[in-house]
């Protein structure tokens, strides 16, 4: 097999895909071995019963890890659900792992959490690997130097199957962050200005490596928040090259490699990482200073702007985005022209995949802390896993929230696709921590959703209305 | 609904009437809201394609209109099924009757769950789309003709449109072999020697 692996000109993902090819297939396309397949309640029980009507057996029981996450209530997690179909969602999965050999971190266990949270907090996702899930933000997982992507269902088949998929190369666009974010500005701000710039389709066919010296200072937390939305983007996967950053968030954690085997592994992913002369097929520059807290305020989630600018106007807008902007004026109920600040919302949803770790909560409480939502405002705050929730609780930040009148849940996906109790009702708007602002996303096929950081998320719950996080800042 | 048995074996070509659904972006959330996926099979998903978009236009979307029942083509413009990874959204849409989709642009992730189907997405240009849904429009009863060899698009009052397809897709489809399980698992000794040459799966005690 290979290689451009050994070449100076390679870049991460390349390294990482000749690691990981198995064959060609007939027609063109790479069997790739995946490293760590992520499985939760909703699309992986039709796999499972696809497997079971083909008569196979789970190949590698050991490299599938589930988890619990779209469906589970915040409010009560008691047993059985109040919803029965989301009780034989988890039920089959419940089933299904016990069957099959496969390692449940379920409700109550301490581990369990939204997939993308709890993979990277038990060390399960590592540099070098490959990674798929049946939910298109696993791109989260690219911000230790993974190559990781969501499929559909059937493909959870064939990896339950064989370990392995039918899948084609990418190409690479490097997005090169210059200079560092400002005071209130997060990661979310950074990927909602990238897709603003390159927008929802931009990235179809390539993978997105995040580099450059704002790119460097960001905590691990902040590379998953990063790439989590480069699917938003288009990009099926986005990553990050591995650093010391990556190494001390990874020692020590349940599943990472510990004592000998500690010092090769660190040696062998630092090796991963692209080269000074990596050739990418695209390369795009940013200026991380230049980006202000960010809002969309649209249908999709390249249609954002700065907190400091007005709702664009079909004048301001390319033509062939002129018909999706006039749907999104027409459903948002938002005026082209008008500033985006100040526009009254009714739900304040801090939490998801993107925005449900413990830095997200702190960075929200500290706007919140000592200030009160404003009246008749709904505000809640759901951690993205059980660890991040018992580490916010050890700090004192769910009393911070609750304090300030927000509510304080039990882990999941929640609002964030309302595929459990958490949703909007009619007409509501929010300001949400969450990735997607597509029509009828959080429950409500008229409800509408402003994507922003969780800072930002509190502030507007504090004011009532989308509110520039800075002026909230010491 | 249509009791067209669903793909099986190889496909060289998708023939029928067809129905378009305007519009850039039209995400997975749209195609098959996400309560729709409370569910541990597929088989119910059919009638709930667009669910709330047919609702928004009670009754005036083009899945709703008795000349498109029966359709197998959808024709759609560009980035069609973004977002979500739900297979449930193809699942829907095959479940509804569509065997191939003809766009100006597909997500990556919707393009390979519609593969796994044996549900081709072709694409045409932004002229050929506009073209294709005007006519279909104009003439509900039109029947349509993607000929996967020749990467044609033939309409029944003589229309002729160019399509494509990239050559793996086109490959897998026209074998029988777009249902992946079956290769994939025929690669055992490739299967266990790749793992043996991954370092995280060796203790790091390969170099890779």
């Amino acid at each position: 097999m290979l290689s451009v692996g050994s070449l100076s000109s390679a870049t991460l993902y390349d390294k990482v895909w000749d690691l990981h090819q198995v064959a060609e297939l007939p027609g063109g396309s790479t069997q790739l071995f995946i490293g760590l397949h992520l499985i939760h309640e909703v699309t992986s029980p039709q796999a499972f019963a696809a497997l079971n009507d083909l008569g196979l057996p789970v190949a590698h029981p050991e490299r599938t890890v589930a988890t619990v996450d779209h469906i589970v209530p915040t409010t009560s997690q008691a047993r059985p659900f109040a919803d029965p179909l989301a009780e034989q969602m988890l039920a089959t999965l419940e089933a299904n792992c016990a069957e099959h050999g496969i390692t449940l971190h379920g409700l109550g266990s301490g581990r369990q959490g939204i997939v993308h949270v709890i993979a990277p907090e038990l060390g399960l996702t590592q540099p070098g690997m490959t990674v798929a899930c049946g939910d298109s933000h696993t791109s989260t997982h690219g911000a230790f130097g993974a190559i990781a992507f969501g499929i559909g269902t059937s493909q959870v088949r064939d990896v339950l199957a064989s370990q392995s998929l039918a899948m084609g190369k990418l190409k690479v666009r490097r997005l090169w962050v210059d200079g560092q974010l400002g005071p209130g500005v997060y990661a979310k701000d950074l990927v909602l200005h990238v897709i603003r710039t390159l927008g929802v389709k931009g990235g179809v066919g390539y993978a997105y490596e995040f580099a450059g010296p704002a790119i460097d200072a960001l905590s691990m937390e902040e590379r998953m928040t990063l790439c989590n939305m480069a699917i938003e983007g288009g990009a099926r996967c986005g990553y990050v090259n591995p650093d010391q950053t990556t190494f001390d968030y990874l020692q020590g954690r349940p599943y990472a490699p510990a004592g000998e085997a500690w010092e090769r592994a660190v040696a062998w992913w630092a090796s991963l990482a692209s080269g000074p002369e990596a050739v990418f097929d695209d390369e795009v520059r940013f200026d991380a200073a230049a980006i202000a807290p960010t809002v969309t305020w649209g249908i999709t989630p390249g249609q954002g702007i700065g907190v400091d600018e007005t709702v664009p106007t079909l004048d301001q807008t390319e033509p062939d985005e002129r018909p999706l902007a006039q749907e999104a004026y027409r459903y948002m109920d938002l005026q082209p022209g008008a500033p985006i600040a100040g526009t009254p919302v009714d739900v304040c949803f801090i939490g998801s995949c993107t925005n449900g770790r413990l830095s997200d909560l702190q960075a929200a409480a500290a706007v919140a802390r000592g200030r009160q939502v404003a009246p008749g405002i709904k505000a809640f705050v759901v951690p993205g896993s059980e660890q991040v929730a018992a580490a916010a609780e050890a700090e004192g930040l769910d009393r911070v929230f609750t304090e300030a009148g927000f509510e304080w849940r039990e882990p999941g996906c929640s609002m964030c696709l309302a595929m459990n109790p958490d949703r909007l009702e009619g007409r509501q708007i929010s300001a949400s921590s969450s990735n997607r602002n597509f029509k009828g996303r959080q429950g409500s096929a008229t409800g509408r959703t402003l994507l922003m950081s969780p800072a930002m998320v509190a502030a507007a719950a504090i004011a009532g209305r989308v509110t520039d996080v800075r002026t909230l800042l010491p | 609904m249509t009791s067209a048995p669903f793909p099986t074996g190889p496909i060289n070509g998708v023939s029928g009437t067809a129905v378009a659904v305007r519009g850039d972006d039209i995400d997975t959330d749209r195609i098959i809201p996400a309560r729709f996926l409370k569910c541990v099979t597929f088989s119910e998903l059919g009638p709930a394609a667009f669910a709330d978009d047919r609702a928004e236009l009670n009754g005036q979307h083009p899945f709703d209109q008795s000349a498109h029942r029966g359709a197998s083509i959808l024709v759609v413009n560009r980035n069609f099924g973004c977002g979500s990874s739900r297979e449930h959204a193809p699942q829907a849409l095959m479940r509804w009757g569509i065997r191939a989709v003809i766009g100006e642009s597909f997500a990556e992730i919707f393009f390979g769950n519609c593969l796994a189907l044996g549900i081709p997405c072709l694409s045409v240009d932004h002229d050929v789309a506009l073209a294709v849904q005007a006519a279909i429009e104009a003439e509900p009863a039109l029947t349509l003709s993607a000929d996967l060899d020749t990467l044609e698009l033939r309409g029944g009052q003589g229309q002729l449109w160019p399509l494509s397809l990239a050559a793996g897709p086109r490959q897998m489809l026209h074998s029988g072999q777009w249902d992946a399980t079956g290769q994939l698992l025929a690669h055992g000794a490739e299967l266990a020697a790749t793992a043996a040459r991954l370092p995280y799966l060796q203790a790091f005690s390969v170099s890779g």
